[in-house]
Order: C-alpha cells, then structure tokens, then sequence
C-alpha cells in the first residue's frame, strides 16, 4: 500500500534523481521504479537475500543525514563592542614589475610543498573516498600556521601587512598535494582571516583568541565560511539567505551549500542579505554575519559532491537563526560582502594552479614512458602539443592570479582582475583537467591515477563561492 | 616581491606610444591598407622623432631595435630587480600596434633585423650597423617553418663570403637599408653551420624580385629577394664564423627568444584595439560587463567579452614575463614561445569575434575592426607559427630532443 502510495506521489518524477520537471512516467515506468524501491526496501534484507550494510548516524558520503551543527567550545566575550579592530595595514603599492616571492613567501611556499608532497598527497585517494580528511593532515596544517596565515603580528597572528600574495602561493603549493584536503586545511583559516580583516575589536578578542591560541587538547576549531547557495544560475552578490532585522537581533533564514567541513564547524561566517533596517538601502545590502555552532535553527546536513570531496562538504541550514546585531562582520552597505567574494575567489584560482600543476607532473613523465607504436606516446605532436597547451594555460592562469593578488594586497581594485582570473582559471582549468584524463586514455579513468579526481576537483573552480579566502 | 602592473617608469613611455599610435597611426591606418605597395611617408617624421627620443635617453622601445642582451653586466644574483630595454620594447611596440601592425612594421631603422643585430651581433657589429634599417631573411620557397633545411649557401671566397640563394616574405626588404640573410656555410653540417649576414641595399648581386599582395599587414611590404654571386665582407658576418657543433642551432635561433615577445606584443595590441572599440559598440548597444556576477548570468556577448578580455591578458601577462625575464638575463626561450603562441592565437579569435559581435559594423570597411580580423593572422604565423611555437614548449617542457620530437 504504502509503496504504490509512494509512487502515485511520485508520478511526475522531476526534480529528484537528476529528472527535469517536464517527464512524466508511463505503465513501463511505474513497473520499472516500484522494482527499483523494493530492491532498496529491507524486505530483501529481513528475507536474507542481502547482506546489511551499517550506517553512521552522520556519514559525510551520502546526503539526507541532517544534524543539529557542532556545540563546541564557547566563545567568551571579550573586547569592545563597537570598537574597530586591529587592521593589517596593505602591502606598499610595487613600483617594479616583478615576479619573484619575497624570502618569506618562499620559505613558506618551500614548507607548504614539502606537507603537501609528504602528507597530504599520500593521504588523498582515501580522503577523497571518505569524505574527511585525516586528523594528521590537519594538525600538520595547523601547526606551521596555515590557519593564522591572514591575521596580524598584533592579533597573534604570523603576517606584517595583508597577506594576500602569501595565502595565495600557499594555497597554490598545498592544492598542487590534494584540493579536497587543501580546501578542508584552509577553512579555518578562512574564518580567521576574515575576522582579522574586517572584525570589530569586540569580534576579534572573542574569536581569534580559539585560532591563535586554541590549547593543546582543543586544537584550532573547524570553521567555514559559507557563501555559496545551490540553486541554478547562483550569484554570489544574489543571496536568498535573508537576516531580518528584530530589536537588537537579526534573524537569518535560508540555505547555504558547499560549506568544507560544516558538521565539525564549530564557527561560521555566513553570507546574507540584510532586510528592515531602517538604514539599510532598499532591497537590502550583502552583508557578513558570524554564527557560533550550536545556536538554535542552525542545522547541518552532509553534501557529498563530485570532487572536492575530502573537504567534507556540507549544506547549512538556517531556520530562524537569532544573532546579536553585533555579530555582522565589516561593513553593512555591501561592501565587505562583495570583497570577500572576491577575495575567496583569488584563492580559489590559487588553488585551480595548484591542481593544474599538479596535472602537469603527473603527465609529463606517463606520456614520455607510455609505449605506443613502438615509441614513447610523448614522440607524437598530438600529444605531445596537449601537454604544451596544458603548460601555457597553466602559467597564463598562475599570472592572472598572482596579478590580482598582487594588487588586492596593496588595497587596489581588483572586481576586473579577479573576474579575468577566475575566468580563465575556471575554464583552462577544467580543459587541463580534461586532458590530463585524456593523456593517460582509459588508465586515466580508473582510480588507480589521481588524474579522475582532479578532473573531478577542477569543475569546482567556477562554481565555489567561499569556504577558502586570502 | 611579486607585481604584475605595469612597472611605474615604464608607463609614461607606454602612454607616449600610445598617443602617437593615437595621434599618428590610426589616421593613416586605412589609407595605406587600401594603398599596398606605397611607402607611409609619414612615417620617415616619426622615426626621427623615436631616434631623437633613443638618443636623448627618455625612452627606448617604440619599435623592435630596442631589443637587447646586454652580456657585459655583472650577473651578480643580489642585484636589483631590473625592468628595462625589453619590457620597454613590447610594452611600446603593444601600444604601436594597437595604432597599426602594418604601420609598426614598417617603421625604419625598427626592423626584425636590428633585433637580430642587436642579438646576436658583437659590440663591433652593433656599432658598425647603427642607424641602419635591417629586415630579416630566413624563409625560401622551399623552407617555412623548417628554418634548418634552408638552401641559401655562403662561401668564403679570398676577401669575401659570397652569398647564392632565393628569400620569400622579407619584411620591409625593398625599403630597408640591409637585410640580415640566413644562410649555410656548410649543407652537410645541418644547423650548426647556419649563418646571418648583414648584405647592405645596392650590394652586386642582390635584387629585390617582387612584392606580395596580402591578406593583412598591407601597409607592410613583403618582398622576395635573389642573390646571385653576392659578396660581402667576412665581418658582416653576425657573431661568430665558428661551425660549433656543440652550440647546435642555438646561435642564430637566439634571435627569435627576443623576437618572438615583440610579435606577442603586436597580437596584443591588435587584439587590444578590437577589444577596446567592441566594448564600446557593445555598450552602446545596451551590453556592459558585470565583473563580480557570473558570466553566465549575463549576456552572451557580455561572456563573450570577459573570455577575450581574459585571454588578451594571460597573453600580455606571458609578453611580460617573457621581456622581464630578458631584462633580468634569464634563458627565456620557452617563455618567450608560450606568449607567443598564447598571443597568436588569443589576437586571432579576439579580433575575428570583435567582427561577429559587432555584426555588419565589424565586417564593413567602414570601420577598422574587418582590417584587424586581416592583420592579426600573421601574428600566429610569422617568427613562427603557433605550432612551431607549441613544438617547442613541448620539447622542452617533456624534456625531448628535435629527433625524438619531430
């Protein structure tokens, strides 16, 4: 009964499973899908026909395991309200085109490298499959400060002026071991840097204290920055998620998807559109808003996608979620929103380099090994100009990306510069990832190369909004 | 410390290049595309006026002779970062072309072949040849892109090398000076025995046969010339006579690692040019691009547009680096064929989208952008095709040889 109950509701079975809205099922059909239920049903298993599977009462594999978000440690209020914070200062504007790291980026690159040749490469195939990364992975991250990396000397953190140019090489070399664990790494970081950047000093002595001085036994808290919102066609500077203005407080309702690490998130930084205030513009302005796990309405739900998978992803639900005014983080007319998103997406092109390079690595030495026709398939031009190709494209995205971290550290505009590089590193990107699977033909398409799943990971690069930020 | 702008004291160089590809360039522009053949007299003002630029020390680059391998320097690690000749050339040369390619080719004493003087030539040479407008000769009938199979022969005859040989697609060869011949000293010693010649206009022997009529770059001639038992001096010899075996054909290829960024540069200011009208008929026609919303969420053409506007700057961005890597005395050549072939095929699809977007405006003579759909082409041709270009990114990024990788 309760099965044909089931798929007379489903007889337009758009929407679910990947169906457009226009289908509609005939007698073939119905037969078909109550088949497909019953093989799913446990009457197979109550019957011993299957063997039964265990299920984790959160498992970050599959979606539809929705949770309340993490109550983690608390977060003491300090500081005063209303008080700007601490503000690294820019980087001086450069008068010299130059393309050499300064010492400091460089060493800094030379440790990253060795973490993510040593430790994070290694640990990516089984990251990927379990949808986590490995408590290892991200202790190493955090001890040589990766999290702290955008915040100032004066906050306890590790950088003199806006770190922008040195989170963007970081991000390159970690993303060049694995981007799923590169992304699941730099999320806290995310969170930390934005505080620092755009934070009151009341926000700041709240929350910078669990970064830059988390404790030996709590470690530094898992923390995302959600921006992204899934829908068809999403614009970052388009947020459904609305915060209502109530009294002293701001109600936030909506959805935010793609979140790293959400279900152990134990601080968010959430994008929103502000509404009823009698300041605010009409139609509302993007704003920032910091969100403590835990509070109520808050609820988490795990978002497996097609890469990026070590990063544990997540959908993040706000019902009715009640913050203190206080917790907006930067500027109410708009325009933190809009340099974060910006910001985010430099680091997201960083880390599309990083996987490109990686690519390129990986094929160079395959292509001039692999015998066909009785030589190296690297002796033919039309492989051999792939890789070419993947070479040129590769250091042209690296360049945009540099350029427009450049000159967001010396506090320059860069809305055109990061759209050029975003532009270009979404779509050589995806073509690098394409024919690094191509180059090693069908043993590209099984997982014993790493070549699928950076396939998988470069899509991600013109869609992720958030989760990463220099 | 890392910076992609362009460098501060370069930029009042770039902006006077602009204003005479501006002021200068672009009013003649149509003029001599519809007048092949017939030399821009205009342009004999504006040469004076870059040597009296050269020589006052304001400023180099404004055309290809400001190319240079400066050897002598110390090469001390600790010294400043420099940007200097090179970044000048294409940053100037980007801004010429954006005036006309055809124009900038043609402009004297700015020849290909000065950059091969001032690559591969010894100080003497330089000094010697001064002043002079060189183009370059390298292709033949029978020998493209396969610069190493040339037949042009040179003999060393008693007090002179005496030249036999056929040149196609010389740049400027009927009005230059002289002309820089590439040409073997020994067939059978392959590329290592390829030679360049400086053979000065009016040399017995040496005749210029004919002028192409071309697709593009019209206002730029193109002849072919003959030499027959042409002698010339054995110091007009470019480096040196030495056949070293071991050098391969790095002596002479040398050449092209400082030209083939001035090409980039040429593609990116063509490009530049059709970009820069086409934002502003599009605006007119309602279209402006949103930089910080999804290009997908805008129109097409508004797409259409961020993707050229992308890719004209990867291409720049890899001009750069390739002189800046020059300026800095670095091996450049896989840089310096990366934005070339960038460049190349970025100014084709740029310029001929320009005309798509811009319908009957963009394919009519009477604008420019139909002219720069035209002269683009021999970007991704000359100094090396964009297949060339990707054979030897290949080679060098895989590591193989020319036999290995043919």
């Amino acid at each position: 009964m309760l099965l044909l109950k089931n798929l007379r509701l489903g007889s337009h079975p758009g929407g679910r499973h990947g169906i457009a809205g226009g289908e509609s099922r005939d007698a073939i059909g119905y037969a078909v899908a109550a088949l497909n239920r019953l093989a799913r049903s446990d009457l197979l298993d109550r019957m011993g026909l299957r063997k039964q599977t265990e299920h984790a009462v959160f498992t970050l594999t599959r979606g539809g395991f929705r949770t309340a978000t993490s109550a983690g440690r608390v977060f003491a209020r300090a500081g005063k309200r209303g008080r700007a914070g601490h503000r690294a200062p820019h980087a001086p504007s450069r008068e010299v085109f130059d393309l050499t790291p300064t010492d400091d980026e460089q060493m800094l690159v030379d440790v990253v490298t060795e973490l993510a040749t040593e430790i994070v490469r290694p640990a990516a195939i089984d990251a990927d499959a379990a949808c986590a990364a490995p408590t290892e992975v991200l202790r190493a991250a955090d001890e040589i400060g990766l999290p702290l990396l955008g915040v100032p000397e004066s906050l306890g953190g590790v950088s003199e002026e806006r770190a922008v140019l040195a989170g963007t090489l970081v991000a390159e070399a970690l993303a060049r071991g694995d981007l799923g664990l590169a992304v699941a790494a730099l999320a806290p970081g995310a969170v930390a840097t934005a505080i620092a950047t755009w934070g009151t000093d009341e926000q700041q002595q709240t929350y910078l204290p669990a970064f830059t001085d988390p404790g030996a036994d709590a470690g530094v808290p898992a923390a995302s920055l959600a921006l992204t919102e899934p829908r068809a066609l999403f614009d970052a500077l388009d947020p459904q998620t609305t915060a209502r203005r109530d009294g002293d407080a701001l109600v936030l309702d909506g959805v935010k998807s793609m979140v790293p690490r959400g279900a152990a998130a134990e601080l968010f930084v959430v994008g929103a559109r502000v509404l009823g205030g009698r300041g605010d513009p009409p139609g509302g302005a993007n704003v920032l808003v910091i969100v403590e796990a835990g509070t109520a309405g808050l609820s988490v739900e795990a978002d497996p996608a097609m890469g990026v998978r070590a990063a544990s992803l997540t959908t993040l639900t706000l019902d009715g979620v009640r913050v203190p005014e206080s917790q907006v983080l930067g500027a109410v007319d708009g325009t933190t929103y809009a340099e974060c998103v910006r910001l985010s997406r430099i680091a997201w092109c960083a880390l599309s380099v990083g996987v490109g390079q990686a690519v390129l690595d990986y094929v160079t030495p395959y292509v001039k090994e692999r015998q066909a026709f009785g030589e190296p398939i690297a002796h033919r031009q039309s492989v051999a100009f792939m890789v070419a190709d993947i070479a040129i494209e590769l250091q042209a995205m690296r360049l945009l990306t540099w350029k427009a971290a450049g000159r967001a550290a010396a506090g320059q505009d860069v809305a055109r510069d990061v759209a050029l590089a975003r532009r270009l590193c979404a779509e050589k990107g995806m073509q690098i990832g394409l024919d690094g699977v191509q180059l090693l033909g069908g043993h590209g398409f099984v997982k014993e190369h790493p070549v699928e799943r950076w396939y998988r990971d470069l899509r991600a690069i013109s869609i992720m909004e958030g989760g990463v930020l220099v | 410390m890392i910076s992609l702008d362009d460098p501060q004291k370069l930029r009042p160089l770039r902006d006077q290049a602009h204003q005479v590809a501006m002021n200068m360039l672009r009013p003649i522009s149509r003029t001599y595309d519809r007048a092949e053949h017939t030399y821009p007299q205009e342009l004999d003002l504006l040469a004076a006026m870059i040597d009296g630029l050269s020589e006052s020390g304001a400023s180099s680059g404004a055309g290809a002779s400001g190319v240079k391998r400066d050897e002598t320097q110390d090469d001390d690690s600790g010294a400043a970062v420099r940007n200097g000749a090179n970044l000048a050339s294409v940053m100037g040369i980007a801004e010429m072309c954006w005036g006309d390619v055809g124009l900038l080719l043609s402009l004297p004493r700015q020849g290909l072949g000065n950059s091969a003087i001032a690559s591969v030539g010894t100080a003497a040479q330089q000094e010697r040849f001064a002043g002079l407008w060189a183009s370059m000769a390298i292709t033949e009938p029978d020998a493209g892109s396969d610069s190493a199979s040339i037949r042009t022969t040179a003999v060393l005859d008693g007090d002179a090398y005496v030249l036999n040989g056929e040149k196609i697609f010389v740049t400027s060869g009927e009005r230059s000076d002289a002309v820089v011949v590439w040409a073997t000293l020994d067939r059978n010693l392959g590329r290592p025995a390829i030679k360049s010649f400086v053979v000065p206009k009016g040399t017995p022997g040496m005749s210029v046969e004919r002028l192409e009529d071309k697709l593009g770059i019209r206002a730029s001639d193109t002849a072919t010339i003959r030499f027959e038992d042409c002698r010339v001096p054995p110091d007009h010899l470019l480096g040196s006579p030495e056949i070293d075996t071991g050098q391969g054909f790095a002596g002479a290829m040398a050449t092209f690692d400082n030209t083939r960024p001035l090409v980039a540069a040429m593609a990116v200011g063509c490009a530049q040019a059709a970009l820069d009208l086409t934002r502003d008929l599009l605006a007119q026609a309602g279209v402006v691009i949103d930089y910080d919303r999804p290009a997908m969420a805008q129109s097409a053409a508004a797409a259409k547009l961020l993707q050229m506007e992308a890719d004209w700057e990867a291409a720049r961005l890899l001009m750069l680096q390739a002189a800046w890597m020059a300026d800095n005395r670095r091996a450049n050549a896989l840089e310096a064929s990366m934005a070339k072939a960038k460049a190349g095929r970025m100014a084709s699809d740029v310029t001929l989208s320009c005309v798509e977007l811009c319908g009957s405006v963009g394919y009519s003579e009477g604008e420019l952008l139909e002219k720069w759909a035209r002269d683009s082409k021999i970007l991704d041709i000359f100094e090396g095709t964009q297949q060339i270009q990707q054979l030897i990114v290949a080679r060098r990024v895989l590591g193989l040889s020319s036999a290995e990788l043919r």
